[in-house]
C-alpha cells in the first residue's frame, strides 16, 4: 500500500485510452464503474478535444455485482459496436473490474462480432499509464501485423519510414510530428504511416511496408518498434531530436537509415538557439543551476540541451518512469549527479530544495513546487495541463523545437543586467520584492511570477480551493540572525535570498556559529563561492 | 398569503406540475463522477480533517484530474493505493493501512479527524473500513478521531459522497441534553461566505441556536437531539437526513435556497418552525430580496424564454431548473439527475411544469441523442461532454461549477443567474466560427 497525494501517471487503462483516442476507427470498451468516466475530461478539457474519446464504459454498479456484471459488459460491447461502427475494438478492465474477473476478452469473443477484437490485459495494481499505452500499442500492432509475411521492398527507389509513438495527451506531440515530418520531407524520405496519432486500424496493418521506423517517444513505441524490428527487419531510430545538436544527430541517423545524403537538409534547415546561446546577452546563463525531472525521454534530452547548448549546470536529474531508469542513470552519471528515480512527488520536492536550483525543468508537479519555492520553471514533460496545449505552433523537437526550448527555458529567468541592477540597488523603492521583472510583467498576476511562459489558468480554476502552503515560507523571519545580518540578507534579491539564507545557516550550524552576523553571511558566501 | 403563493408563478400555469411526472429511467453508460469527488470541497470545508481514500491508482488519478488538475502540492486528502502485494495476501491489508495512517499522522499531527473513504476496489475485496476505523480510533483518539464512509463509484454518484460522509458524522455528534431548547441545524456544505450570511439572517430573525453541518472544525461538532430541527442546504442528503432523524432530529420541509424565491421560502420554513412573526420576517428579508431581485434583473433578458437541458450531475438539477424557470423565465426541456429524492425535491418540483422530461440515471448516448434532437439554447453538463457539444456549435455550462461556486442565498442570486447567462452572452459576443 502506497500513500499518494498526486501521481505522475494514471492507471494503465488511461494509457490504453490515450491510444484509442489517438486513432480513428477504433473503439475501447472498458469494464469499469461510473466514476472512471472522469478520464474523458482529460481529453475534452486538457487537450480541448472536440469529440468524446472513443470509449464506452460499462458503469456497472454494486447491485449488478451479485447478479450479472458480465451481461452488463456484453450489452455495452454490442451497443458500442452498433452505435460507433468501429473498424476494431479494444476490450479490457479497469482496476475494479479486474477484481471481479469477468474476462472481457472471452465475453467479447463469444459475441461473434464481425470486427477484430483486441483484448487488453493491463494489470492495474502493478503497472501504470505509460506502460498501458505501450502495451496497448504493441497489442494493436501485433494484432494487425502478426502473421503477415515479410513485405517485398526490393522495387523501391526510396526507402520509407513510419513515425511511431505520438499520442493524444502527449506533451507537444501534435507539433513535434509536424516538425519531424518537415525534416523527413527535407531529406526526401516518404512517410508510410504516423501512429498512433491520426492512424486507423487499417493504417496499423500497413506498418510492415515501411523500411524503417522513427521512434519519437520510446515510452510509448519502444515495445512495438522492437517487435517490428525483429519481425519485419525494420531498423528503428534511437536519437530523440530535442535540441540543436540532437536534431542534427537525428538528421544524420535518419539519412543513414534511408541511405540519403544529410547535408542538403542540414543546410536547408536551421535554428536560432545556437546563435542566441553564443550571443553575449546569454553570458549570464553560464553555470545556472538547473533541476530536471520528467519522463525519461524529455528529461535526458533536456539535460543535454542545458549543458551543451545553454551552458547551464545540471544539479539534479530524474524520472518517474521506472521502466527507463537505466537510461536516466546513465545520463545522470554523465552529468555528475545522482539520478532520482521516484514517483513520489514529495521526494522530488525534497530533492529540489536540496539541489538549490536556479531553474526547474519538470512536469506540472514540479511547476507547482517551483512556484511555491519561488523558482523559475518551465514544463518539459507529461503529466500535462491545459496550458501545455498552446494555441500556437510550439514543438519541442526539431530545429523549431530548439528555438522554442531557448525561449521557454531562458525567459523565466531574470535578464542579465536586470539581475545586476536589482542586486546593486536593493533599496530602490520600486525594486521591492513584489516588483515584476520587466519582461515578465505582461504575463499576469504576481502569483504567476514564475509560471513558465504561459499563464496559470486551470480548466477548473474556479473550482480549485486554496492550497496548503506547507513548505517553509520564503519570507519567514530567520531565527538566530542578528538584526543587521537580517537586514543585509534582505538586500539580496528574493530569487536567491532563500538559497543565501540556507547556505549561511548551514555554514553557521556546521561551525557552531551563533548568532549569525553580517560577517557570517559573507563568510558563507565566500565559502560556497556564490 | 404564504411566501410560496407569493412566488412568481410558472409561465405555463395550468399545466400539471412536475411532482407527478414519472421519471424516465434508462440503463446504459453513466457519465458522472463517483462519490470520492465530494472530497474536493469537503477537505477544504472541514479544516482539521484529512480524507484518506483507500483505493487504487484510478481513484488517486480521478482526484487530481477533477481537483483542478494538480493545483496544489499537498491538500488534506490522499490515496492509500492498494497494490499487488496487498491483493495477493503477501501483505496484510489492515496492517498496511495502520502503517500508512501512522506515517500520515506523524507527518501531519494537526489532523484532528481522519476520514477513511472506501472505494470500489476496497468494497469489492470487502475490506471492512468501518471496523478499521474503529480500530484506528481506539489507537489515535482523542487526539485524532477516525471515522469512515464509502465514496465508491459502484454505490455513489458525486455528491452522494458528502451524503455518506455526513451520515457517518451524524453518529459522532454529541447528544443534546433532553431539556435543550429548539435549535436549528443547517445540513450540507455551503461556502463559508454563504454560511456567514445565513448565520446573520437567522440571528436577525431571532433564531440564535444555529449550527452548520459539516462544521468548519471536525473537533467542534454540533449537538443533536429531539429538539434539533434540520434545514437542508443541499439536495443530496438522503442518508444524512435519515441518520440525523435516527438521532431524534426533525426535518423542516423546504425548497432549496437558490435565488430570491428559493431563499425566501427556505428561510420562511425555518422562521415558521421557530415561530418568527411575519412582520419580523418581512423586515429582515426585505433588503436581501430586493438586492436579489435587482441582481437577477441584469440577467433576465439573457435567460428569459431560453431552453435549457440538464444532464445529471449533482442532484441539484431540479432545484436549479426551478430557479431558472420561475425566477428567470427560462424554458426547461429536460432535467436529468443522478438520483431523484422525491421528498426532498417536492417543493422545487411543484414549481416546474409537468411537460418537461424528468430523467433519473442515464444512458449517456441516448441522452445525447435526445439533447441534439431538442436543440436547446443551453446545455448544462459535465466536463467530459462540454467541449464536444461546443464543437457542434451548441452552448454549454459546466455543471461542476454549480457545486463549487457560492450560489445559495440572496447575495448570490445574481451570480447564479450569471453562471447560466454568461455562456449565452459569450456566444453572442464571439464573432469567430469553429
Ligand atoms: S469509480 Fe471507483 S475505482 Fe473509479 S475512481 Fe471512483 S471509487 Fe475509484
Amino acid at each position: 500500500m502506497q500513500l499518494a497525494v498526486w501521481t505522475y501517471e494514471g492507471p494503465p487503462h488511461v494509457g490504453a485510452m490515450r491510444i484509442a483516442a489517438s486513432m480513428s476507427g477504433l473503439h475501447y470498451v472498458l469494464h469499469a464503474p461510473q466514476g472512471d468516466t472522469y478520464a474523458d475530461l482529460l481529453f475534452t478539457m486538457i487537450e480541448r478535444r472536440k469529440s468524446r474519446p472513443p470509449v464506452t464504459y460499462t458503469t456497472f454498479q454494486a447491485r449488478d455485482l451479485g447478479k450479472d456484471t458480465a451481461e452488463v459488459f456484453r450489452t455495452a460491447c454490442q451497443h458500442a459496436v452498433e452505435r460507433f461502427q468501429p473498424q476494431a475494438i479494444l476490450v479490457g478492465a479497469s482496476c475494479t473490474a479486474e477484481l471481479i474477473q469477468d474476462d472481457p476478452a472471452g465475453l467479447a469473443k463469444a459475441l461473434g462480432l464481425s470486427i477484430p477484437v483486441i483484448p487488453l490485459e493491463l494489470p492495474s495494481y502493478q503497472k501504470k499509464e505509460n506502460w498501458g499505452a505501450a502495451e496497448t500499442f504493441y497489442r494493436l500492432v501485433r494484432g494487425f501485423c502478426g502473421g503477415v509475411g515479410q513485405p517485398d521492398r526490393s522495387e523501391r527507389t526510396r526507402k520509407t519510414c513510419n513515425i511511431l509513438g505520438s499520442t493524444a495527451l502527449g506533451f507537444r506531440n501534435r507539433d513535434d510530428i509536424r516538425e519531424v515530418k518537415g525534416i523527413l520531407d527535407a531529406l526526401g524520405v516518404p512517410v508510410n504511416v504516423i501512429a498512433p496519432l491520426g492512424a486507423t486500424p487499417a493504417d496499423i496493418a500497413r506498418l510492415p511496408e515501411a523500411d524503417f521506423n522513427v521512434v519519437l517517444y520510446p515510452e510509448i513505441a519502444d515495445t512495438a518498434a522492437r517487435w517490428l524490428e525483429r519481425t519485419f527487419k525494420q531498423p528503428r531510430s534511437t536519437t530523440i531530436p530535442i535540441g540543436a545538436t540532437a536534431t542534427r544527430d537525428f538528421v544524420r541517423e535518419i539519412a543513414t537509415l534511408a541511405g540519403v545524403d544529410p547535408e542538403p537538409a542540414l543546410e536547408e534547415l536551421g535554428e536560432r538557439l545556437s546563435w542566441y546561446a553564443r550571443s553575449i546577452d546569454s553570458n549570464y546563463l553560464t553555470g545556472k543551476r538547473v533541476f530536471i525531472f520528467g519522463d525519461a525521454t524529455h528529461a535526458v534530452a533536456a539535460a543535454r540541451v542545458c549543458r551543451d547548448e545553454l551552458g547551464f549546470k545540471v544539479c539534479g536529474l530524474g524520472t518517474y518512469a521506472r521502466e527507463f531508469a537505466r537510461d536516466v542513470r546513465a545520463a545522470a552519471a554523465d552529468h555528475g549527479v545522482e539520478a532520482l528515480i521516484t514517483d513520489d512527488h514529495l521526494e522530488v520536492e525534497d530533492a529540489i530544495v536540496a539541489a538549490q536550483p536556479e531553474l526547474v525543468l519538470g512536469t506540472q508537479m514540479e511547476r507547482h513546487v517551483a512556484k511555491r519555492l519561488r523558482l523559475p520553471c518551465a514544463v518539459i514533460s507529461s503529466p500535462v495541463h491545459v496550458q501545455d496545449f498552446p494555441a500556437r505552433y510550439s514543438p519541442q523537437m526539431g530545429f523549431e523545437g530548439a528555438n522554442v526550448l531557448f525561449d521557454s527555458w531562458v525567459h523565466p529567468l531574470m535578464m542579465g543586467l536586470e539581475e545586476h541592477l536589482l542586486g546593486m540597488f536593493r533599496e530602490d523603492f520600486e525594486f521591492n520584492d513584489t516588483a515584476e521583472a520587466s519582461h515578465l510583467a505582461a504575463l499576469g498576476g504576481k502569483a504567476d511570477r514564475h509560471a513558465s511562459e504561459d499563464g496559470d489558468t486551470s480548466p477548473n480554476a474556479g473550482a480549485a480551493p486554496d492550497g496548503d502552503i506547507h513548505a517553509p515560507a520564503a519570507e519567514a523571519l530567520p531565527a538566530g540572525w542578528t538584526h543587521d545580518a537580517e537586514k543585509e540578507l534582505r538586500k539580496i534579491p528574493f530569487f536567491v535570498r532563500g538559497k543565501a539564507r540556507r547556505n549561511t545557516e548551514r555554514f553557521a550550524a556546521e561551525r557552531g556559529v551563533a548568532p549569525i552576523t553580517v560577517e557570517t553571511l559573507y563568510d558563507a558566501k565566500a565559502y560556497f563561492g556564490r | 398569503m404564504s411566501v410560496l403563493e407569493r412566488l412568481p408563478q410558472s409561465a405555463q400555469t395550468g399545466a400539471a406540475c412536475a411532482t407527478q411526472a414519472a421519471p424516465l429511467r434508462q440503463r446504459g453508460q453513466h457519465e458522472v463522477f463517483c462519490g470520492l469527488t465530494s472530497i474536493i470541497w469537503l477537505h477544504r470545508k472541514v479544516q482539521d480533517a484529512f480524507f484518506l481514500i483507500v483505493g487504487s491508482r484510478t481513484c488517486a488519478h480521478l482526484m487530481q484530474s477533477a481537483a483542478g488538475v494538480m493545483i496544489f502540492a499537498e491538500p488534506r486528502f490522499a490515496t492509500a493505493i492498494i497494490d499487488e502485494r496487498d491483493l495477493a495476501g503477501m501483505a496484510d491489508l489492515n496492517e498496511e493501512l495502520d502503517r500508512v495512517v501512522d506515517r500520515l499522522l506523524t507527518r501531519r499531527p494537526d489532523i484532528k479527524m481522519l476520514v477513511l473513504v472506501g472505494s470500489c476496489p476496497s468494497e469489492v475485496i470487502k475490506l471492512d473500513l468501518p471496523r478499521a476505523a474503529g480500530r484506528l480510533n481506539r489507537l489515535h483518539a482523542p487526539e485524532t478521531r477516525v471515522i469512515s464512509y464509502s465514496g465508491s463509484g459502484i454505490e455513489t454518484t458525486f455528491t452522494q459522497g458528502e451524503d455518506n460522509f455526513l451520515a457517518s458524522l451524524a453518529a459522532e455528534l454529541p447528544k443534546a441534553p433532553a431539556a435543550a431548547s429548539a435549535s436549528l441545524m443547517v445540513v450540507g456544505t455551503l461556502a463559508d461566505v454563504v454560511e456567514d450570511q445565513f448565520r446573520r439572517l437567522f440571528e436577525a430573525l431571532g433564531i440564535r441556536d444555529v449550527a452548520f453541518l459539516p462544521s468548519r472544525k471536525g473537533s467542534e461538532l454540533p449537538e443533536v437531539g429531539p429538539n434539533t430541527r434540520l434545514l437542508l442546504a443541499q439536495p443530496w442528503l438522503g442518508a444524512a437526513t435519515k441518520a440525523l432523524e435516527s438521532r431524534g432530529a426533525i426535518l423542516i420541509e423546504a425548497p432549496f435556497p437558490l435565488g430570491e424565491g428559493g431563499t425566501t421560502a427556505w428561510l420562511k420554513a425555518a422562521a415558521d418552525t421557530f415561530g418568527v412573526s411575519d412582520d419580523l420576517f418581512e423586515q429582515v428579508t426585505r433588503p436581501g430580496r430586493e438586492r436579489a431581485r435587482a441582481a437577477l434583473a441584469h440577467h433576465r433578458d439573457d435567460l428569459c424564454g431560453r431552453s435549457v437541458f440538464f444532464f445529471p450531475d449533482s442532484q441539484m438539477e431540479p432545484a436549479l431548473a426551478r430557479f431558472l424557470h420561475v425566477e428567470t423565465g427560462a424554458r426547461i426541456v429536460e432535467v436529468g439527475t443522478p438520483y431523484l429524492h422525491r421528498t426532498h425535491m417536492n417543493a422545487d418540483l411543484a414549481q416546474l411544469p409537468g411537460d418537461l422530461v424528468l430523467s433519473e440515471g442515464q444512458d449517456v448516448d441516448l441522452q445525447i441523442a435526445r439533447c441534439r434532437a431538442a436543440d436547446p439554447d443551453l446545455i448544462v453538463c459535465g466536463m467530459g461532454l462540454g467541449n464536444p457539444f461546443e464543437a457542434e456549435g451548441r452552448t454549454t455550462k459546466w455543471s461542476i461549477e454549480l457545486v463549487f461556486a457560492p450560489i445559495q442565498g440572496y447575495e448570490q442570486a445574481g451570480d447564479l443567474a450569471e453562471l447560466f447567462a454568461r455562456p449565452l452572452r459569450r456566444r453572442a459576443a464571439l464573432k469567430v466560427e469553429i
